[in-house]
């Protein structure tokens, strides 16, 4: 097999310069241009615009901007952790447990993903908002705005771990069993270092996805200061015309995801390197 | 009895958090009878949310697939410059708030951003008009298509493009004949949840867009506006609209999920 890719890969490179000429270069090149024009253009005039002392100095400054990203880090974290949680009991009744309509119970996972957020937000509203017909009224409250964010970030570490726990060997538990091991010990010993690193890169992308949420929350939320999260200070900034200040905010937002996501693979790294 | 335990309190958190929320809108929807929810659907500003959502997708979807296939064809086989940076840009769309996303295309194309000033000096009105709705929502939909398709081109080999090559096919031909329908799932998975995204995007075209009903608002954007001017069975029905359309994208994402990796 080896010998055959590498024969291949060197057919490839003697063929290459004969048959691709000087158009080569055109179909990456276009690429390139369309990631570029489309993501890495906006990007750098975003990151241009929020390059100013002022901008920097709002979102330091004022209050209202620092508490709202302070509850928006405590909130993200918060959905991690009960992600991690809940994601986990889900991952392992879809794959472990049986019982009639599982695979419907199975797509149903999947439709925070399909659902646009806006709509999201109305659905929870007509349940846990105002007229409620069960009776809990959580609109413009923070839970609200967690009920939203737990909607929303689902599917992230049920989806992460359930392949690994399809493929975790049942003998090694068996054996585990058979030398006295109670189920405790055995989830603990044996399948939770297994899915550990899934759930965490799981519940990194529910943090990721919770830090920058914006439509699921905005009906919730009741448009008051009280419950923004750090996308509707941005917007809000937007609309008073202060995008350098809603540019600082924004940036401050991702430097804040690629820190918990690079803490994160260190931290997997580490691990992967003593297991 | 722990497993029952287990499996009740999942389901219990499942239905009271997506089934029954689903089921009290379409109840909501419905509570008055079928003409309201009719009236509201076939207003102006409805029928011109919907068919601005359709236009916008009907443009940013096909830009990300044909791209995206070329992309993730030219990640997966050929050298890019840079390779790192990237699939770091393709994944950024999914690390950032869509608000940031609509706050970065809102800032190049404003009066005084890089290509705004020029727009603005030739009498180009982009911004605040469906064009900038495209753009951003071409940027929010623009990983799907490819990060479906390069761990399968990854996975399919070369050696049946080489096949091709051997017995005369030109890079085109090979890649129509032999490598599209070998990695036709993937593009198919990666099309709906494209269509997806750019259907239900809010938070990227609420900044672009100039917020004029029955003209600059889209489907979740028009939900938005009904629930704030307190017309409740005109975002119900929308809303309930738009639940529809995801649901057929659900039972689409579910019955090609499994196809996508396999090969044929």
């Amino acid at each position: 097999m080896a010998d055959v890719a590498i024969g291949g890969t060197l057919l490839r490179r003697r063929g290459a310069p004969l048959r691709r000429p000087v158009s080569a270069g055109i179909g990456p090149g276009l690429s390139v241009l369309y990631l570029s024009l489309l993501v890495g253009l906006p990007v750098a005039a975003l990151i241009s615009k929020s390059a100013n002392v002022n901008a920097w100095s709002f979102v330091w400054h004022d209050p209202h901007t620092r508490s709202v990203l302070e509850f928006t880090f405590f909130i993200a974290l918060a959905i991690a952790v009960l992600n991690a949680i809940t994601g986990v009991a889900l991952a392992w009744v879809l794959v472990r447990d049986d019982f009639p309509g599982k695979r419907i119970v199975n797509s149903l996972i999947d439709l925070p993903f399909a659902l646009p957020t806006i709509v999201a937000g109305l659905v929870l509203l007509t349940l846990y908002g105002p007229g409620s017909p069960i009776g809990v009224n959580v609109a413009a409250t923070r839970v609200g705005v967690l009920f939203a964010l737990l909607f929303v970030t689902l599917p992230f570490v049920t989806r992460a771990v359930q392949p690994v726990l399809l493929s975790l060997e049942l003998d090694v538990e068996d054996a585990a069993a058979c030398l006295g091991a109670k189920p405790l010990t055995i989830f603990r010993r044996i399948i939770l270092p297994a899915i550990l690193p899934a759930t965490l890169t799981g519940a990194a992308l529910a943090f990721a996805r919770a830090l920058g949420e914006y439509g699921s929350v905005v009906l919730i939320g009741g448009n008051i200061p009280h419950t923004e999260i750090g996308s509707q200070v941005i917007a809000n900034l937007v609309e008073n015309g202060a995008p350098q200040a809603a540019a600082a905010v924004g940036l401050a937002l991702i430097v804040m995801a690629l820190l918990v996501l690079l803490v994160l693979a260190l931290v997997t790294r580490r691990w992967s390197r003593h297991a | 009895m722990r497993k029952y335990v287990l499996r009740y309190a999942v389901l219990g958190y499942l239905v009271m958090l997506l089934a029954v929320p689903v089921f009290v809108i379409a109840y909501r929807t419905f509570a008055h009878g079928l003409s309201p929810v009719w009236d509201a659907l076939s207003s102006h500003a409805a029928v011109n949310a919907l068919e601005l959502s359709l236009l916008i997708t009907a443009i940013a979807v096909p830009i990300n697939v044909i791209f995206g296939v070329a992309t993730g064809w030219f990640l997966a086989r050929r050298k890019m410059p840079l390779p790192w940076l990237v699939n770091a840009v393709i994944n950024m769309p999914f690390a950032m708030s869509p608000v940031i996303i609509g706050l970065s295309v809102f800032v190049l194309y404003g009066r005084t951003g890089w290509i705004g000033t020029y727009l603005f000096a030739h009498n180009i009105p982009v911004l605040f008009t469906w064009k900038a709705m495209v753009i951003a929502t071409v940027f929010v939909s623009l990983p799907f298509v490819v990060r479906e398709v390069v761990p399968v081109l990854e996975e399919i080999g070369t050696e049946q493009e080489q096949a091709a090559q051997v017995l005369g096919a030109s890079a085109l031909q090979g890649f129509f004949r032999v490598t599209l329908p070998a990695i036709r799932w993937a593009v198919v998975y990666g099309t709906i949840l494209t269509v997806a995204r750019a259907l239900g995007e809010y938070g990227a075209v609420n900044l672009v867009s100039s917020g004029f009903v029955g003209q600059g608002l889209t489907l979740p954007l028009y939900v938005d506006n009904r629930v704030n001017q307190l017309d409740p069975t005109a975002a119900y029905s929308a809303g309930l609209l738009l639940a529809l359309l995801s649901l057929i994208i659900l039972v689409g994402m579910t019955a090609f999920a499994s196809r996508r990796r396999r090969q044929t």
